[in-house]
């Protein structure tokens, strides 16, 4: 048995929002500066250009690189073997909101979440979403994610017919792309949900988001599907920012999960370029 | 790149309209002078504003308006993150307020047909600024005032005094449109 402090959790959360917001995680960056020493179109070359000069004044100035500081979410992969250590926080997704209102101060986030109905805003960005998987050991994992809804509002699910397969999930995924255009701030990466039912397919592309940040080994079975996809995807012209060349998607990963005989569920999930992800383990 | 820079068209606002008019969509321009920032909560208020004739909280004549939200502003900045917004939610709140002057608007992304005509009638542009590069994009702001509805917080109506503000021509006052344009292109390349 293990236990693990609320506040220390708090504190966490709280220095990894606001460090995220100021510095991408270094395959992200890589990725983007590769891109860059690709591209021949003048405008989206020049845009690449700008995204990595944004990159460097964030982190010089300690300014958000986006004004739209997202909402959060959360993967929180806790340990079976953990106490957790009543704090004030009274339990470790209070403990995890905590966080995100202090980093929201502290690292002079914008306030972006409201009641959906009244649209009154929570003036911290609480709640996050947070997703609980119990896994064995005495290790609290916490992936957390800030995520812009430029991009959020371009995710998407269908739930396609088995006899659709693998051709009818690609045009879902470039139908997905094509409609966001522009819009959804390309370079791309996309996170593939396929099976399970609606709600596991978005959450598995989500999953498969993250992965992309922290650069997971790929599940080997799915990775020529992933390139093959990228490539179809990267031959659509949008480009980035819209302006044409080959970069409109920098990475897919896709996620499976055994589904029923009479459904085919797909989601997509998309991040814009500043793909917003970092990792802490207590 | 300083090579797209050095052919950046200058543009100052409150705008004069021959200014416009040679700018083609795909152009770099680098805006200064005073421009005013709305997103979608502001845009609802004022578009309340004018059907029951009261007035708007900053002139509309020769201006323009940026789809933009920001981050706090930390001690000893004007202003925090200052990047563009989608520009396709103002749709619906746009024509009016290009046919009562408005010149111009900045924010990411498409604009529907009824945008791209509403340019052509109005003689008015709309340009995109770098999607995700607020902390670059800060550096270009001399001087930020609240303007109106504050409790909207970051949906509030600000005045902004910039220099040199980096954007590109998306439609321009001919009604052409940079991204529909390379959209029809590429439906045409695929067709057999």
């Amino acid at each position: 048995m293990k236990e693990i402090s609320l506040l220390e959790v708090t504190d966490k959360v709280a220095d990894l929002l606001v460090s995220i917001n100021q510095r991408l995680p270094a395959r992200v960056e890589r990725l983007l500066s590769r891109a860059r020493n690709q591209e021949t179109v003048v405008l989206a070359r020049h845009y690449l250009e700008v995204i990595l000069k944004n990159l460097k004044v964030s982190r010089r100035l300690h300014l958000p690189l986006c004004q739209d500081t997202g909402m959060v979410t959360v993967l929180a992969e806790c340990g079976q073997e953990i106490r957790f250590r009543a704090d004030p926080a009274g339990s470790l997704t209070g403990a995890i909101n905590e966080g995100v209102a202090i980093a929201t101060r502290q690292g002079y986030l914008r306030s972006s979440v409201v009641e959906p109905l009244s649209h009154i805003n929570t003036g911290n960005n609480t709640p996050a979403v947070v997703h609980f998987s119990l896994v064995p050991g005495d290790r609290l994992k916490l992936t957390v994610m800030a995520k812009g809804f430029g991009s959020e509002n371009a995710s998407s699910l269908a739930m396609l017919t088995p006899a659709s397969g693998w051709p009818g999930i690609e045009d879902f995924v470039l139908e997905t792309v094509r409609k966001t255009g522009p819009n959804a701030c390309p370079p791309l990466f996309l996170g593939i949900g396929i099976g399970g039912t609606s709600e596991q397919a978005c959450f598995l592309a989500k999953v498969a988001l993250t992965e992309i940040a922290i650069g997971r080994q790929p599940d080997h079975g799915l990775r020529k599907l992933e390139q093959q996809l990228k490539e179809r995807i990267n031959q659509s012209g949008i480009g980035a920012g819209g302006f044409g060349g080959p970069h409109t998607a920098l990475d897919v990963r896709i996620k499976t999960y055994p589904t029923h005989i009479a459904g085919l569920p797909v989601a997509v999930a998309v991040s814009c370029w500043a793909h917003r992800v970092g990792q802490i383990e207590l | 790149m300083g090579r797209i820079f050095n052919r950046s068209y200058p543009l100052r606002f409150p705008v004069e309209e021959t200014s416009l008019l040679s700018l083609k969509i795909g152009d770099p321009v680098a805006i200064s002078g005073e421009i005013y920032v709305a997103r979608d909560a502001a845009h609802q208020r004022m578009l309340a504003a004018l059907q029951e004739n009261r007035a708007l909280p900053f002139p509309l004549e020769n201006g323009l308006i940026y789809y933009m939200g920001p981050t706090p502003a930390p001690p000893g900045f004007v202003i925090g993150s200052c990047g563009p917004t989608t520009s396709s939610r103002m749709d619906k709140f746009t024509i009016p307020l290009l046919a009562r002057g408005l010149r111009a608007t900045m924010g990411k992304g498409r604009r529907s047909p009824a945008i791209a005509s509403a340019c052509r009638k109005y003689r008015a542009v709309y340009l995109a600024t770098y999607g995700g590069c607020g902390a670059y994009l800060n550096r270009f702001v001399r001087e930020c005032v609240l303007l109106a509805y504050p409790e909207l917080g970051p949906e509030a109506i600000y005045r902004l005094k910039v220099r040199e503000f980096p954007a590109i021509v998306v439609i321009d006052v001919t009604g052409r449109d940079f991204y529909a344009e390379r959209e029809k292109r590429y439906n045409d390349s695929q067709r057999p």
